[in-house]
């Protein structure tokens, strides 16, 4: 009689690869804590500060609605015009980095290269740079948004360019199409939608940014949280975090609610 | 001869609706453009931009390498705002979790309170921008890291939540359901079902929102909350070209490492 097969449990896959990688987090977390000076006995003993502050914040300060009203008006321009600027720019972006529109590594490569620059460089920093260039007042804001749309949708686009469909492109080529041609009837009806719906998605992260960038002197609602906080003028700084709310609330429900149409 | 009868062809339907929605398109964005350029104040270039734009220029182009090594230069500055990333997604992330799983919808007990309102708070708390968030922090802790870490800890929740949401909805029930059936209790349904599934996902946005963590935290200086954000602006304000080139080019090497090497993560992970 055959000896029936001897069973053995296969041991586990080993771990130490889990330990090593949860040792290398904590490593990290133990090093920055050190390096950032963090406390967590400070939250907890300043608790009562915390708490006075956001009770100064009440009640928020309805009067001077009013006077915020000309500055959000003038950040949501801010925002309206560098995103609209940003797309045009975008658009021979996005033809130069798709690599199914534009076949010529060596342009391709080098115009994405430069496009993951431009999206290093926060946009309170580009506002700030700007500022120095053009002075105060909203047309440094415009510029930051403009350089700053362009990364966001030249990227989100070039990347849906590259993954339509080829059928087309392949046909419009076979007919003979010149490049203009072969551009506006194959890859424009297929990216518009995708194209469209970035751009709104940008506006809404653009509202956002337009709204800090006054911290650096880029026009819009910022300028008024920094002046606001510096004088410790917690009601106020609470009408304008209301405002910055509602503002930013509703904008997003309607974009949404455009881009859901879209796709 | 008996008349042929005549055919005629309807015109498509919804056409004119569809023009008529075109139109008022356009017009809507044309009533919001005039809107915004009427509001832009002039636009002068004055004269001393050109020389300005050449300064700026030149110092990235010969940054002040001198700064590198520095006592507090740029070296402490990057590894600072590197610190204050990684601790404040870390925060995040665990205070996310719980956020996660509130704002998801589900199939038994959505509602209001469940999934709703963990939404709205989720979106209250995006509204927030990681500066003015930064600011009251500074004056709970005082100005320094700490403040930053709080800050980006409490505005990243925000956008976690809202993907951690979206990664507890697309889980598979099968398991969760073979766990009930067995008789599990609920801490071993989380444990065995739900965490193995979701578990990827969360780590995977975690990593996708430390690198933005890291471009929020080197613009933190700039209100005092730690980071090279602070040598920066007073580089920008003293107009010390050479300096900001450095600091500029800092920034850039360290975002784009922390990219790649967390996009490779991100490909191994998921």
């Amino acid at each position: 009689m055959s000896q029936p097969p001897k069973k053995t449990i296969p041991k586990p896959p080993t771990r130490i690869k889990h330990y090593l990688t949860a040792a290398i987090v904590l490593a990290l977390l133990v090093l920055s804590y050190i390096q950032t000076g963090s406390s967590f006995m400070d939250l907890i003993t300043n608790r009562d500060q915390m708490a006075s502050l956001v009770i100064d914040m009440f009640p928020p300060d309805w009067a001077y609605f009013e006077n915020i009203i000309e500055p959000m008006l003038e950040t949501i321009r801010m925002a309206v015009i560098g995103t609209t600027f940003g797309a045009i720019i975008s658009v021979p972006v996005i033809l130069l980095c798709a690599n199914n529109v534009n076949r010529i590594p060596w342009i391709s490569y080098p115009a994405r290269f430069v496009l993951n620059l431009i999206r290093t460089v926060p946009e309170l920093l580009l506002a700030a740079i700007f500022v120095a260039i053009f002075g105060l007042g909203m047309i440094p804001g415009i510029f930051a948004l403009t350089i700053f749309s362009v990364g966001i949708i030249a990227k989100l686009t070039y990347e849906s360019v590259e993954g339509i469909d080829k059928g087309p492109m392949e046909a419009m080529t076979a007919v003979g199409a010149n490049k203009v041609q072969w551009i506006t009837f194959a890859i424009i009806p297929q990216a518009a939608a995708y194209f469209v719906s970035y751009v709104l998605y940008t506006f809404e992260v653009n509202i956002r940014a337009a709204a800090i960038l006054g911290l650096v002197g880029a026009g819009g609602i910022g300028l008024y949280y920094d002046s606001n906080l510096g004088f410790l003028n917690y009601p106020r700084v609470n009408t304008l975090i209301i405002a910055t709310l509602a503002v930013v609330l509703i904008i997003d429900f309607v974009s949404n609610k455009l881009r859901e149409k879209l796709l | 001869m008996s008349q042929l009868p005549t055919h005629t062809v309807d015109k498509p339907k919804g056409r004119g609706k569809k023009v008529f929605n075109r139109v008022l398109i356009l017009v809507i964005l044309a009533a919001i453009y005039v809107w915004a350029f009427a509001g832009v104040e002039e636009f002068e270039i004055k004269e001393t931009a050109g020389q300005i734009s050449k300064a700026i220029f030149d110092g990235i182009i010969h940054p002040d390498w001198a700064f590198v090594n520095e006592e507090e230069g740029l070296i402490f500055g990057l590894i600072d705002t590197l610190a204050i990333s990684i601790l404040g997604t870390f925060i995040s992330a665990i205070l996310t979790i719980p956020f996660g799983f509130w704002a998801a919808s589900r199939r038994d007990k959505s509602g209001f309170f469940v999934t709703g309102l963990g939404r709205f708070v989720l979106s209250f708390i995006r509204v927030f921008p990681e500066v003015v968030l930064a600011i009251i922090f500074i004056k709970a802790v005082g100005p320094g890291s700490f403040a930053g870490v709080l800050a980006l800890g409490l505005h990243s929740i925000g956008m976690l939540g809202k993907l951690f949401a979206e990664e507890v909805e697309a889980i598979d029930h099968g398991p969760r359901e073979a766990l009930i059936a067995t008789g599990a209790n609920r801490i071993q349904v989380l444990v065995y079902s739900v965490l193995p599934q979701v578990l990827p996902g969360f780590i995977s946005y975690t990593l996708y929102r430390f690198e933005l963590n890291v471009r929020g935290a080197s613009i933190l200086g700039i209100i005092g909350a730690g980071g090279i954000g602070a040598p920066l602006i007073f580089a920008l304000t003293s107009r010390n070209w050479p300096r900001v080139g450095v600091i500029l080019l800092g920034i850039i090497v360290l975002v784009s490492a922390i990219d790649l090497i967390s996009g490779y993560l991100r490909k191994k992970i998921v």
